[in-house]
């Protein structure tokens, strides 16, 4: 992946959460607090202004930069875990304008780490986890080149997003709602489907 | 949605300039920041106490920003959790040398924006301990999940630490009484009406006419049970019974009691449930030592209320009655 295909997934990123951010806020409201979309869309705003001002010329300088503007700037749980999950990924893409396929996996990996340990949340417990841990397993086993595989599981992020619907949440808000949850879709999962939908399009080519 | 606001967006940065303005003889903002501190700080030498969390609960937490009690309130957006650069500045301006105690409310998003901030802060020298809330009684206690919510108690976390830190005590010890008072105070809510956050635009939930909404948090979220209304006796029983039985009370005990509006309660109502509370005590045989009846810990304009206990020994019983002086809560005042 190169720089540039870097940061048009954080473009691409931006205008599917400003395009769905009342969805978001719907989801959120139904077991949270109705404000997913306009936390995450106000943080991806400024990482689009941030990126056009500064041009970071590196993978590693474009995820540090996003990963301090959204932490900065998001709030809530969303802003900590992407946030912190963007500095563990960062600390893996080279200071260069460009990466092999296996250290983006890499960096992926360690985003995921990082928000496991900081949400102390597992799969299954109603999280953007849902769809960030099938996906990289996804990712790390199969063998075909990313160009490939990526489309293929962008292809399937809504649905295992969607799929959260019938799991009780066991992090966040929605958690104190117990059994009350079950039935709405997790936004944090819904969000993250929209990233990987990004992603596929990106290394797809379809960008 | 009516609300007095020029826009959502600004709604929070407008609202802490006009605190400042309403309260210059306690409040000033740090520069640049959603932070608001002491207009006069600390002596050095003293634990500085800073908490914090989405606005749309005020007073607090600025609202508790002075002698006594607070030295800084970092605001979020409106029931979002503060960033982790403005929890460091707050951290930052109330370390006066003998570090800070965070009081944090059980929320995924505040305890993770908290912790990050301590990181920063501790990398930069300044000794911090965090301290979580967790006084919600109406959300099971689990180990596999988030764990109760942090509601109106943390208001006696503030006043108590914070008593004790005006004293001099070291970090571990302001700590070590926050956490004794987490580990007894506890608090149920119910909503009769729900709130519109500014920037959604649409109630969180809807309520028929006859309808209450049991064991609500402080965000609009929807509570753990749809009920049928019921006189204020009723309500009070219940709330009262299902705290007593957690913590668990005996006759003999002293209490500290809040009944906390939640933003669109008159008085009035609240009266009448401070009233239930205290026949609720007498009939158990636990005396009500304090009792705080107004708006502590709201959830914007919602109706309804929630109640607190805090069972008191004589160390907590000193530091609630010490003196205080902030906006929202000024005691031991001396007059001639």
């Amino acid at each position: 992946m190169t720089n540039t295909q870097f940061q048009q997934l954080w473009v691409c990123f931006g205008q599917a959460v400003s395009k769905h951010k009342d969805e978001l806020n719907q989801l959120d409201a139904a077991i949270g607090d109705a404000d997913h979309g306009t936390n995450l869309d106000r943080g991806l705003q400024q990482v689009l202004e941030k990126m056009q001002a500064a041009s970071p010329a590196t993978l590693q300088a474009t995820c540090k930069l996003v990963a301090m503007t959204l932490l900065s700037t998001v709030g809530g749980a969303s802003g900590a875990l992407w946030g912190s999950g963007l500095l563990a990924a960062a600390k893996v893409f080279p200071d260069t304008d460009t990466c092999d396929d296996k250290t983006l996996t890499q960096a992926i990996q360690a985003f995921v780490d990082s928000i496991e340990q900081r949400g102390k949340a597992v799969v299954g417990d109603k999280t953007m986890l849902d769809v960030f841990v099938p996906a990289l397993s996804s990712l790390a086993q199969d063998a075909e080149p990313i160009t490939v595989v990526v489309p293929e599981i962008a292809a399937h992020a809504k649905e295992w997003a969607e799929a959260t619907a019938s799991l009780q949440a066991k992090k966040g808000r929605a958690a104190y709602l117990g059994p009350r949850s079950v039935g709405h879709i997790d936004p944090g999962a819904t969000s993250s489907a929209l990233w990987w939908q990004c992603l596929g399009r990106i290394i797809g080519g379809s960008v | 949605m009516k609300k007095i606001m020029n826009s959502p967006d600004t709604l929070v940065a407008e609202a802490l300039e006009g605190l400042v303005i309403s309260f210059p003889q306690y409040l000033k903002q740090v520069p640049g920041t959603h932070v608001l501190t002491r207009a006069t700080p600390k002596p050095a030498g003293r634990v500085g106490l800073v908490s914090g969390g989405g606005s749309g609960h005020e007073p607090a937490h600025a609202g508790y920003v002075g002698y006594g009690m607070l030295d800084a309130a970092v605001a979020g957006e409106v029931f979002t959790s503060p960033t982790p650069d403005q929890v460091l500045e707050g951290i930052r301006v109330a370390d006066h040398g003998a570090g800070v105690l965070l009081v944090v409310k059980n929320y995924t998003g505040d305890v993770m924006n908290f912790d990050i901030a301590r990181e920063l802060a501790e990398a930069e020298g300044i000794k911090v301990a965090t301290v979580v809330v967790n006084d919600d009684v109406a959300v099971e206690n689990s180990s596999f999940t988030t764990g109760r919510r942090g509601i109106a108690g943390t208001i006696f976390v503030h006043k108590i630490a914070g008593a004790l830190a005006e004293q001099g005590a070291s970090l571990e010890e302001v700590e070590a009484v926050a956490n004794r008072v987490i580990a007894h105070v506890r608090s149920m809510g119910f909503a009769l009406e729900p709130c519109t956050v500014p920037q959604a635009g649409q109630p969180t939930f809807t309520l028929a006419d006859d309808e209450i909404e049991m064991g609500i948090g402080i965000h609009g979220e929807p509570g753990i049970e749809r009920q049928k209304l019921r006189s204020a006796h009723e309500l009070a029983q219940s709330l009262l019974e299902k705290i007593a039985m957690d913590l668990p009370l005996k006759a003999g005990d002293h209490l500290a009691c809040m009944v906390n509006g939640m933003g669109a309660t008159p008085l009035l109502e609240l009266a009448a449930l401070a009233r239930e509370v205290s026949l609720w005590s007498k009939s158990h045989d636990m005396p009500l030592d304090v009792v705080w009846t107004g708006e502590f810990m709201t959830s914007l304009e919602m109706a309804g209320a929630s109640l607190t206990l805090l069972p008191l020994d004589d160390t907590l019983r000193t530091l609630l009655a010490a003196p205080c002086d902030t906006p929202q809560l000024r005691q031991g005042v001396h007059h001639d």
